[in-house]
């Protein structure tokens, strides 16, 4: 490689070492690849061609364009899921996430005594499955042998319904909340432990308490880890199905079938066999969370140049 | 490349801790309000365990966040021998998914993370934008149309049906790559190039233990999901033998509540629920070192 005597005979082993990294590379990445165009792309090039047809009882399946995109836009049951899942999102994701914060600076300030064991039991929810959370806080809403309904009663009060039509949803963003804020805590905190003490100096020469420090330093610092909590947040909002799912058993009257847009696209296909509409159901589900987290990735960006 | 050299890359890199800085005094108020908030998260599992030692009538008659009659052995009796046994089989069935698909996927993952992390090659900047798009995409967007595939190919109601889509981790992809362009020094593969090793060779015998620690937290990842896993075991499998835990434990409780002339479950559901949580507790206890380091590093290098 020195000598550019000869390019001819020095250009060819440089070509034979990419190309053997081209192979590489290929070999290496080719196992997900394909995985992930079997199982993530040809579903929804699938579900995106299932979403141009309609299937009638007379006259099998027929092209319709964008006859679906059209009906859910008016749908209530699509709408009213969506609206739902937006309430939920607006109240849910700031509570948790500010918890999930509030917790991380708590621990990073290092002003705790039991710091592991609070860490640790803060997170322990994560390691249920949302399903058994659902059983667990279904049992522990329950009006007649509910722990809160047996205090209630022996206070003498009424029973508080937290399966009530106007209460549900609260009962849901909770058991949410309460499986999620020691996920977020944890990555909000490592975020944290990664700050370099350079940063810290400064401030701290100046007389900077650690409320100042927090809201001037470590929370500008962490804005790539709480970006990526909050999309995630997001997704998750929208995509809401087991709670609700399972609450329904045992409160059929607060939970309709088309209580989220995921538990309408689920009963339209295997309950009501519109497999066609459920995909348009689905991929106008995935806009509007696109839509959404690229709205929070622009306003954190645009916060970012006004800082 | 000694074993000790690799111990330190790896320590280095895993532990991500920087220098410790002057610490506050303790507070005991922080510390009691604290363990306060920690009462939150800690009730509904101590009812967990205080309920499976009931049976159905006391669930009803006696307070729900203290002990009765001790009927634990019971109750455990009941899950694991009700309708033949089934409660086995779901355990059985959630620990094959979660680990054949945490271990394929983060195997995936680790491979292609690494390749777009240190390869310039055509297409792989665009396949990694893709992969990253693709973790937005909502999952009955996909779930529905995978089942029609799946019921075309006659691979519904089978453990395939459940595997096969858990073994694509976008999210797994990217850490792997953030980890990867930390964790693997450019410096060790034109090293190793220079002594003559080949492409595949560096990946399996030097790269790969670098990476061993961000893959540990992609399987946890991927463990977590697959034993988590609902909505996807809900739609593709029919006969309850192939069900995992929550499916199973699902319909338990629905035909408990339902009250459909069988025996009252709840005991057996709740006690059922206590014993299908044990294995993922344990799992975040033994592994804390992984996951506390691990969890955020996606989030912190990003």
């Amino acid at each position: 490689m020195t000598q550019p005597a000869q390019p001819a005979l020095e250009k060819k082993p440089v070509n034979i070492a990419k190309r053997r990294q081209y192979v590489a590379a290929y070999a290496l990445s080719m196992p997900f690849m394909v995985v992930f165009a079997l199982m993530i792309a040809v579903p929804l090039f699938y579900a995106g061609y299932l979403s141009f047809f309609k299937k009638q009882l007379i006259g099998g399946v027929s092209f319709v364009g964008m006859d679906n995109y059209a009906r859910a836009l008016t749908d209530p049951s699509f709408l009213g899921g969506v609206g739902r899942m937006a309430l939920f999102l607006v109240i849910q994701v700031p509570v948790m996430l500010g918890l999930s914060l509030l917790f991380a600076l708590i621990l990073d300030s290092g002003m705790l005594r039991l710091q592991r064991f609070i860490r640790l039991g803060v997170f322990l929810p994560y390691a249920i499955p949302s399903v058994i959370a659902t059983l667990m806080w279904g049992y522990l809403y329950g009006k007649d042998f509910g722990p809160f309904a047996q205090l209630a009663k022996s206070l003498g009060l009424p029973a508080p319904d937290f399966l009530a039509g106007g209460n549900v949803l609260f009962s849901i963003m909770n058991i949410v909340t309460w499986g999620f804020v020691g996920y977020n805590m944890i990555v909000m905190y490592a975020a944290l432990r990664s700050i370099p003490a350079e940063l810290y100096e400064a401030a701290r020469v100046d007389g900077a308490r650690e409320w100042r420090l927090a809201w001037s330093i470590k929370i500008p610092a962490i804005r790539g880890a709480l970006l990526l909590t909050t999309i995630f947040s997001v997704i998750g909002s929208f995509q809401l199905f087991n709670e609700p799912n399972l609450l329904r058993v045992i409160a059929p009257a607060a939970i309709g079938q088309d209580y989220t847009p995921n538990m309408y696209a689920f009963q339209l296909s295997f309950v009501n066999q519109d497999s066609n509409y459920a995909a348009a159901i689905a991929f106008l589900l995935g806009i509007v969370i696109m839509a959404v987290s690229y709205g929070v990735q622009l306003t954190a960006n645009r916060k970012e140049k006004a800082s | 490349m000694t074993a000790t050299d690799t111990a330190q890359v790896v320590t280095r890199n895993s532990a991500a801790s920087p220098p410790r800085r002057k610490r506050s005094g303790k507070s005991t108020l922080l510390t009691v309000v604290m363990l306060l908030c920690l009462v939150y998260f800690l009730l509904p599992i101590f009812w967990l365990v205080v309920a499976s030692t009931k049976a159905n009538d006391d669930l009803f008659t006696s307070f729900g966040l203290w002990f009765s009659n001790m009927n634990l052995a019971e109750n455990l009796h009941n899950v694991f021998t009700f309708q033949n046994g089934v409660f086995g089989h779901w355990m059985l069935n959630s620990l094959i998914y979660a680990i054949a698909s945490g271990f394929g996927a983060s195997a995936l993952a680790t491979a292609a993370g690494y390749a777009f992390a240190k390869y310039r090659f055509p297409g792989g900047n665009a396949m990694f934008t893709i992969v990253l798009g693709a973790v937005m995409i909502p999952m009955t967007a996909l779930a529905i149309p995978t089942y029609l595939l799946f019921a075309g190919a006659n691979l519904t109601n089978t453990v395939w049906a459940v595997i096969l889509p858990s073994l694509v981790s976008p999210f797994g992809v990217y850490l792997m790559r953030v980890y990867a362009a930390d964790a693997v020094p450019d410096s060790l593969i034109e090293a190793a190039r220079v002594d003559g090793a080949g492409e595949m060779r560096i990946f399996f015998q030097i790269v790969l233990r670098l990476l061993v620690p961000g893959s540990i937290t992609v399987l946890l990842f991927t463990l977590v999901a697959s034993w988590n896993n609902y909505f996807l075991p809900l739609i593709m499998l029919n006969s309850p033998d192939l069900f995992p835990l929550p499916v199973g434990l699902a319909q338990w409780q629905a035909a408990s509540a339902a009250g459909s002339g069988s025996q009252a479950l709840f005991s057996t559901v709740i006690t059922g629920s206590l014993v299908s949580v044990l294995p993922l507790m344990a799992a975040f206890l033994f592994l804390q070192r992984y996951w506390q380091s691990g969890l955020g590093s996606g989030a912190v290098k990003a």
